[in-house]
């Protein structure tokens, strides 16, 4: 009981970056518009979180800024593939790239001066860890209820997502212009406003998982903090289906699985750690199947959005 | 047409040629390749400041241009001709991987100097360098052996080579040595510099209830993530006490400017050689930092008493008997392992907790 309680305590603590990101992601490709920076987002997400903190000492004004650092990329993004109708898989890649450059390059530059204006190896406030009293006795239940303000707000902006995303018509809004926007002009919706909005506020919610890395689970800033773990988004959006209730499992396996598996090798087990470093791609390969097969049967769609990816203009034949 | 355009090229090849050749009478130029971001306060850190130790020496007659965060693979390769063809004379390049890239570019170029950490591939004009950091590994086991109070210590570990095996061991080696009780908890993370990666390492051993945390990884987050809990640590790389704090009792330490220094003069006056490096306390190339306030006087001078007799040779830390995590003899008392041995390590000793896979 108590090892189950430890394993699904760090499991939600390492998942809330991810899903944080996920959720973003998962809302801009709603829209149809893939965004491939959400590496580079993250990573300008944590540096901004950080340096801000360090600076005010205030985590409010942290996450805010790390929002602000996602969604000004992703509307840069936006303009790319939206306005100017360029590639999107070039414009998200470049994001990447410039993302996880330029943080390397300002966390060399915005310390103090007697770090050498080096970020790194400074500690700033971060987010405590918040018990919740009595109820975070119970075994198992005690998990959801030890964790930072960051991670209870998703607790709440999780149902939400789905809620806005499947029964409120602004949601469908949002997922018709993914699915076809042309259609979707015909019947009067703005393609070009939801577009913009929806990449937006994805890079905000990027830029957040990015401030849950340097504000709460490895506080303080370190080079190439988010280690590739962008593209882990990526794929736990299509491990999701699209569907924000669903990447809370493709959040949990992926980000737990480290935190099992050291703990498997820390207590001296004798299952070889380059096995348990392959369990969860194994598991992804059998999740994938079991998805497609369960689409076949009609269960559940598990299908992108069938404009992902491509541009739109209202004077297009 | 065509024939203006072909001689007009081959001047202008001709142009780049002297040209080249002219910026070789200019400072002798060196370039490393780096696998990390210097700002990693850990291995590329510590070549980092090796390089500019060796830049202080010899001022205007070098010239020292460095790449960052170099992968290793086919990049690698591209980067160090690229390099050799702009007119470096020598390169370095920082890590395991790069070896066969650089092997290759080295064919290429046999008048470029080429130096490789940590590999064994050599050639006229390719030398490999090294340091025993095992000894002062064996150093600061001795210091978390006697410091450990639940004797558990836990070890974050990059990868299962014998580089990082060979550290695990001379670390547990000391350990034992002061307190047989205590184990040694191995867990790879497989990563060499993942922030946080390491963390969840550091956390899994804590949480099993390790109360000094050592690492071979280049971040400092296992040693914090040590210092959150009100627990001690060993550093590595760099001395990780001046990033996180006194709770980092001693860190085994890179020392390259020495080497940078003597290798780079060799160049300087034509002496150099190929060769095969492997430097430990007594050249200068590896060091156990300066202790934390935390560790004890009779600590420090057993550490002192055991480092000198590591220096002047009289003693080695692979000394046997040594036991393997079965109990069986590997070295015979009286006897010591091989430097082959040694490079070739792929078994825990007697008191390691984990599997080398």
């Amino acid at each position: 009981m108590q090892l189950i309680t430890t394993l699904l305590l760090v499991t939600i603590r390492a998942g809330t970056s991810l899903l944080y990101a996920t959720l973003g992601e998962v809302y801009t490709e709603r829209s149809g518009i893939l965004n491939l920076g959400v590496e580079g987002m993250m990573m300008m997400g944590a540096l901004t979180a950080f340096t801000v903190v360090y600076r005010t000492g205030n985590l409010l004004f942290g996450v805010l800024a790390a929002m602000l650092a996602g969604g000004c990329m992703a509307l840069l993004h936006a303009f790319l593939s939206v306005s100017m109708r360029a590639n999107q898989v070039v414009s998200g890649l470049s994001l990447t790239l410039f993302g996880t450059g330029f943080a390397s390059y300002l966390g060399q530059r915005l310390g103090p001066a007697e770090n050498s204006f080096n970020l790194t190896g400074l500690t700033g406030e971060r987010f405590p860890i918040i018990k919740i009293p009595f109820l975070g006795d119970i075994p198992v239940l005690s998990a959801f209820l030890q964790q930072d303000v960051l991670t209870y707000l998703l607790y709440i902006i999780v149902p939400l997502a789905w809620f806005y995303l499947y029964r409120t018509r602004d949601g469908l809004s949002l997922r018709s212009v993914g699915e076809n926007p042309r259609t979707a002009a015909a019947v009067g919706i703005n393609v070009t406003k939801i577009r913009y909005t929806y990449t937006v506020l994805g890079g905000m919610l990027v830029g957040l998982g990015g401030a849950h890395l340097t504000l709460a689970y490895t506080p303080g800033w370190s080079e190439n903090i988010t280690g590739g773990r962008g593209w882990i988004v990526i794929a736990l959006v299509i491990f999701s289906g699209w569907n924000p209730a669903r990447a809370v499992f493709g959040a949990i396996l992926f980000g737990g699985i480290n935190a099992v598996q050291y703990r498997m090798q820390a207590a001296g087990t004798v299952i070889p750690a380059s096995f348990l470093n392959m369990a969860p791609y194994l598991l992804t390969v059998i999740v994938l199947a079991a998805m497609t097969i369960l689409s076949r049967k009609k269960k559940t769609s598990f299908s992108s959005p069938s404009a992902l990816g491509t541009s739109f203009s209202i004077e297009d034949k | 047409m065509k024939k203006i355009g072909l001689i007009l090229l081959l001047l202008f090849l001709a142009c780049s040629l002297i040209f080249a050749q002219e910026a070789k009478a200019e400072p002798f130029k060196i370039a490393f390749v780096y696998i990390g971001p210097p700002g990693d306060l850990g291995w590329t850190y510590m070549h980092d400041v090796g390089r500019k130790q060796m830049m202080d020496v010899y001022g205007d007659r070098v010239d020292v241009g460095f790449i960052e965060s170099v992968e290793e693979g086919p990049d690698s390769a591209r980067i160090m001709r690229q390099y050799a063809m702009q007119g470096y004379d020598a390169i370095f390049a920082t890590s395991f991987g790069y070896m066969d890239y650089m092997h290759e570019v080295a064919m290429d170029f046999p008048d470029v100097y080429f130096e490789h950490c940590s590999g064994y591939k050599t050639a006229d004009n390719m030398a490999t360098y090294f340091g025993r950091i095992y000894q002062p590994r064996y150093l600061s086991g001795l210091i978390a052996g006697k410091m450990t109070k639940s004797n558990i210590i836990g070890y974050v570990a990059a990868f299962p080579i014998p580089e990082v095996v060979r550290g695990i061991n001379a670390f547990t080696l000391g350990v034992q040595e002061v307190n047989p009780d205590a184990k040694v908890h191995v867990v790879w993370t497989n990563t060499w510099y993942d922030p946080v990666k390491e963390r969840e390492a550091a956390i899994a051993l804590l949480d099993q209830g390790a109360d000094i945390l050592a690492q071979h990884q280049d971040t400092t987050e296992p040693p914090k993530a040590a210092q959150e809990r009100g627990k001690h640590s060993i550093g590595y790389d760099a001395d990780m006490r001046q990033f996180v704090g006194d709770s980092v009792l001693v860190s085994p330490v890179w020392n390259w400017g020495t080497y940078y220094i003597d290798t780079v003069g060799k160049m300087l006056d034509g002496t150099w050689e190929t060769h095969q490096f492997w430097g430990g306390l007594t050249e200068d190339a590896v060091k156990l930092s300066d202790f934390s306030p935390l560790v004890p006087q009779d600590i420090r001078d057993l550490v002192a008493d055991k480092k000198a007799k590591i220096e002047s040779g009289e003693w080695d830390v692979f000394n046997g008997p040594i036991y393997n995590q079965k109990g069986e003899v590997v070295v015979p008392k009286g006897q010591v392992m091989s430097d082959n041995d040694k490079l070739n390590m792929s078994f825990f000793v007697k008191g390691v907790v984990g599997r080398v896979q």
